[in-house]
């Protein structure tokens, strides 16, 4: 019998006092303390987000269909990048699997009954909330156009646009992200179940640990470095202004120094996702836990010693050139040993190509992809190449989207039948993966030519002898989109009307598994104790390899 | 399995123990770890203005030199002096309120807010002297001599960093005063006094941060005069 | 790596009551590193004068952390947090500075 095809005999009930139907009203969710509750609120704002990013993003495939500039102006386009880049980076792909998984799962899976501190919780939801409302002030009185990266001096003294109000927006934001990582570090340090040591957690919790010690000593760098901005922009104080002495390549160092390893906030939760579900739909215990758990944290912080790659071309030293760009190609090893390693996990596994391993497979080859195409920017020479140009577009979709994005999505597909008790509809479900692959494939190889042909980033026109490739980008972007709108559908719908999945769907090992779904408010009727290594699965004639 | 709810610890409250943790000692522990991480994050955080400050130093140390000697050394040595005072009475509130003394830890909390109240006011008069000599930047500085650009910059530090500094204090000082107000209503105890030290941490840090910012700003160029 | 899971660590410097006399001790030596440093600024130690200055302020800053903050009370996990925030702000200023002070390696504009 295969335990991969585990479907109970009977229809499970919905058991009774659940997280969700606990309370009702609008109250009871806003002024919630439970971390389910609070991870589906953000699983709301961060949608609500995705689309608005996913809009801007749009009306830039929109523009690029043709060689020139035609459908808008240069500012305006300007605009829509920026906006697009904004929204994305620090309104969807930061916060989503950290605060949506990331807080629904952790205890659970720690065997606490909710974080450790859960109003400080409720109120990283607010802040996030409050520093959305300034982004959306910003965008809807007239935008922003400085790029997402807010270089200067033009973000300081040129722009007319709205820079201080989204700046701000991203300012607050980032205490939601500080309270979040500090909620999770404490957490998983001072709260695990009786038994849990630390190689006995899931490499989830390890790859959010991670990017936990990364909110926490990154992201006070932007803050102060948008300060700075604000203050350079407000009191015409000369910070980043070469007329005043200052230096704007400073204000990239400070930028990057974060924002670097803000990448990785990105991808280690996504890595972490696809570490949950490649062992579960092979039915065998990862390969190396101990080198993933190892990785992760080892890519948080070799993440932090490569900033100057973005930066290569900007009249940094040719020598930190040097020593960022050796950094650099080292920061791909752990990443690489992951990859190997969910590779070998399957070697041998009774696989099942249920949506969220299809989604976890598109991760591995996707973020392959990217990954070696982030090697060619860290060589000096083919950097400044390739530098400002759609290869490095190309390069980070290919991980932010075709590793974050699908991460996010094979994760709240997995873990689906725990937040809502229900399934999703399996066919439609893998349909619109399979539709998302080949979207974004279209969308965004032809883009990796483009920028190695030549055809500069942020630019609305281009020469005539590119747009063929653009064309079949913007198509790939609009099937994109409808494999992006499909799950928003049918994960509504099954809310209402889909079967009910019991407790353990997936014949999964992990503690989150062991209790109902949807889970009870305190997520276990005991305290766990927990007294066997994690991922215990036996398929047949299979050859356990530990550590 | 014992069940949570009924070990809360002795003397303690029912509601002092929050339903996540197993012990009070656990929940204190949870909170002093997660203050110490909220301090790396100020590290951080003012860390920004220590990197534009060394850089600037070092393309300008003469204008900095320059900057320096306009500030009141006795201001800057009785501020420095104030903050450690406050230091000292923060951690006599810790000590009294381990001790279950509500009166000393009152007396204390006072204390402290005092001498925070101090440090600002001499602050603002240093600012307000500062401006009348056209010493904040921006389109009204003037300042005579040849690398006004640098002093510029300096002061463009200095009343950044200081003034980050400042709002902390007048956090640290609303922070305090809510203790103070809890403390007052027979809140605390021996057993639970957790918020009190946990707000003496985040006082010390704000201390920290002058005792570097004091001599980095107070100090450069005195013996040139 | 198999440690006793954490509900039962010590309180991270909680329970521990430092007597009056530390506090008044360690006091007493920050007014004293105060005075000295202001005297210390009108000597002229040529570059010498920052690297005193601020060795006197990390000696502050140290008998704070300790006492005051009862970092020589706390448990090992706590030392280990304050000392990666200060490594990671190292990191920050090192890894610019190197930046700036290498550009005039190379003979060649790079600007």
């Amino acid at each position: 019998m295969s335990a991969a095809e585990y479907l109970p005999p009977v229809e499970p009930e919905e058991p009774r006092d659940n997280y969700l139907n606990v309370a009702y009203g609008v109250r009871s969710w806003l002024l919630t303390r439970d971390h389910k509750r609070i991870a589906l609120l953000y699983l709301a704002s961060v949608t609500f987000f995705f689309f608005i990013g996913g809009l801007f993003a749009l009306l830039i495939r929109l523009e690029l269909l043709t060689p020139a500039g035609d459908m808008v102006q240069a500012e305006t386009y300007n605009k829509f990048f920026t906006i697009h880049g904004i929204v994305m980076v620090f309104f969807f792909l930061i916060p989503s699997i950290p605060a949506v998984l990331g807080n629904f799962l952790i205890p659970m899976m720690i065997g606490a009954k909710d974080l450790a501190f859960p109003r400080l919780n409720l109120l990283s939801w607010y802040i996030y909330m409050l520093g959305g409302l300034f982004t959306i002030w910003a965008i809807v009185h007239g935008g922003v156009d400085t790029g997402w990266t807010f270089y200067t001096p033009y973000s300081t003294l040129s722009s007319n646009s709205h820079v201080i109000p989204a700046a701000l927006g991203i300012f607050i934001t980032g205490f939601s992200s500080i309270l979040t990582g500090l909620n999770f570090i404490v957490s998983i340090h001072k709260m695990r179940a009786p038994g849990l040591t630390w190689f006995r957690l899931p490499l989830f919790v390890w790859a959010l640990y991670a990017t936990s010690l990364i909110f926490v000593l990154g992201t006070p760098v932007i803050a102060i470095t948008i300060l700075m901005v604000a203050v350079e922009r407000t009191l015409h104080v000369g910070f980043f202004d070469p007329a005043l002495g200052g230096d704007p390549v400073l204000f990239q160092h400070l930028f990057w120094f974060y924002s670097h390893p803000a990448v990785y906030i990105m991808i280690l939760p996504a890595m972490g996702v696809i570490s949950e579900i490649v062992p579960t739909f092979s039915r065998k215990h990862p390969f190396g836990y101990r080198f993933i758990a190892y990785a992760s944290v080892a890519i948080a912080v070799l993440g932090f010693l490569v900033w100057g790659h973005h930066m290569f071309v900007s009249g940094q030293s040719v020598y930190a050139g040097l020593v960022f760009s050796v950094l650099s190609f080292l920061v791909a090893i752990p990443s690489a040993i992951k990859v190997f390693n969910w590779t070998a996990t399957m070697h041998g596994g009774s696989i099942s190509w249920k949506a969220p391993m299809l989604y976890a497979m598109g991760f591995i080859g996707l973020f392959t992809v990217g990954g070696l195409t982030g090697l060619f920017l860290a060589s000096l020479g083919v950097d400044v190449h390739v530098h400002d140009t759609y290869f490095v577009i190309a390069h980070f979709h290919y991980i932010m989207v075709g590793g974050a994005v699908m991460g996010y999505l094979g994760g709240i597909h997995y873990w689906w039948p725990k937040i809502s008790g229900k399934l999703y509809p399996e066919v439609l479900a893998r349909f619109a993966a399979i539709i998302v692959f080949i979207g974004f494939n279209l969308t965004f190889f032809p883009q990796f030519i483009l920028g190695y042909l030549g055809m500069p980033r942020r630019y609305h026109s281009y020469p005539e002898e590119f747009q063929v490739l653009n064309v079949f980008s913007t198509a790939g972007a609009s099937i994109l989109g409808v494999g992006y709108l499909l799950p928003l559908v049918y994960l509504a719908w099954s809310m209402r009307y889909g079967r009910n999945s019991g407790a353990n769907p997936w014949g999964a090992t992990g503690l989150e598994w062991k209790t109902t779904s949807p889970p009870p408010p305190e997520n276990f009727e005991v305290t766990p104790v927990v007294d066997e290594e994690p991922y215990s699965y036996s398929a047949p004639g299979e050859v356990r390899v530990v550590g | 399995m014992a069940d949570a709810h009924g070990a809360a610890a002795p003397h303690a409250l029912p509601a002092d123990l929050q339903h996540q943790f197993e012990s009070l000692d656990q929940q204190q522990d949870a909170a002093s770890f997660g203050m110490w991480v909220f301090i790396v994050t100020e590290i951080l955080f003012f860390g920004g203005l220590f990197l534009a400050y060394t850089i600037y130093r070092w393309q300008f140390g003469a204008g900095f030199a320059r900057g320096s000697v306009e500030m009141d050394i006795v201001a800057g040595t009785a501020n420095t002096a104030i903050l450690i005072g406050s230091s000292l009475t923060m951690a006599m509130a810790v000590h009294s309120a381990a001790k279950g003394k509500r009166r000393a830890l009152l007396l204390f909390l006072a204390l402290t807010i005092a001498l925070g109240g101090a440090f600002l006011g001499v602050k603002a008069i240093e600012y307000t002297d500062h401006i009348r000599h056209h010493l904040l930047p921006g389109p009204g500085f003037r300042h005579a001599g040849p690398d006004a650009r640098a002093v510029e910059m300096y002061f463009t530090l200095y009343f950044t960093m200081t003034g980050l500094h400042a709002l902390h204090m007048i956090v640290g000082i609303g922070i305090l005063s809510t203790l103070f107000v809890m403390a007052w209503r027979g809140r605390f105890t021996a057993e639970y006094h957790n918020p009190v030290e946990i707000s003496g941490l985040y006082w010390h840090f704000v201390d920290i941060v002058w005792i570097f910012l004091f001599p980095l700003l107070y100090l450069i160029g005195r013996h040139a005069r | 790596m198999s440690r006793e899971p954490s509900a039962h660590a010590p309180s991270a410097g909680g329970s521990h009551v430092v007597p009056v006399k530390v506090y008044l001790g360690v006091f007493l030596t920050l007014l004293v590193m105060t005075a000295t440093t202001t005297a210390v600024s009108f000597v002229d130690l040529g570059p010498w004068s920052t690297v005193v200055a601020l060795a006197i302020a990390m000696f502050k800053a140290t008998l704070v952390v300790l006492f005051f903050m009862h970092m020589k009370y706390s448990p090992r996990l706590t030392r280990l947090v304050l000392g990666g925030g200060l490594f990671w702000l190292a990191i920050l200023l090192i890894g610019t500075f190197s930046d700036y002070v290498s550009r005039a390696w190379l003979p060649i504009s790079t600007r």
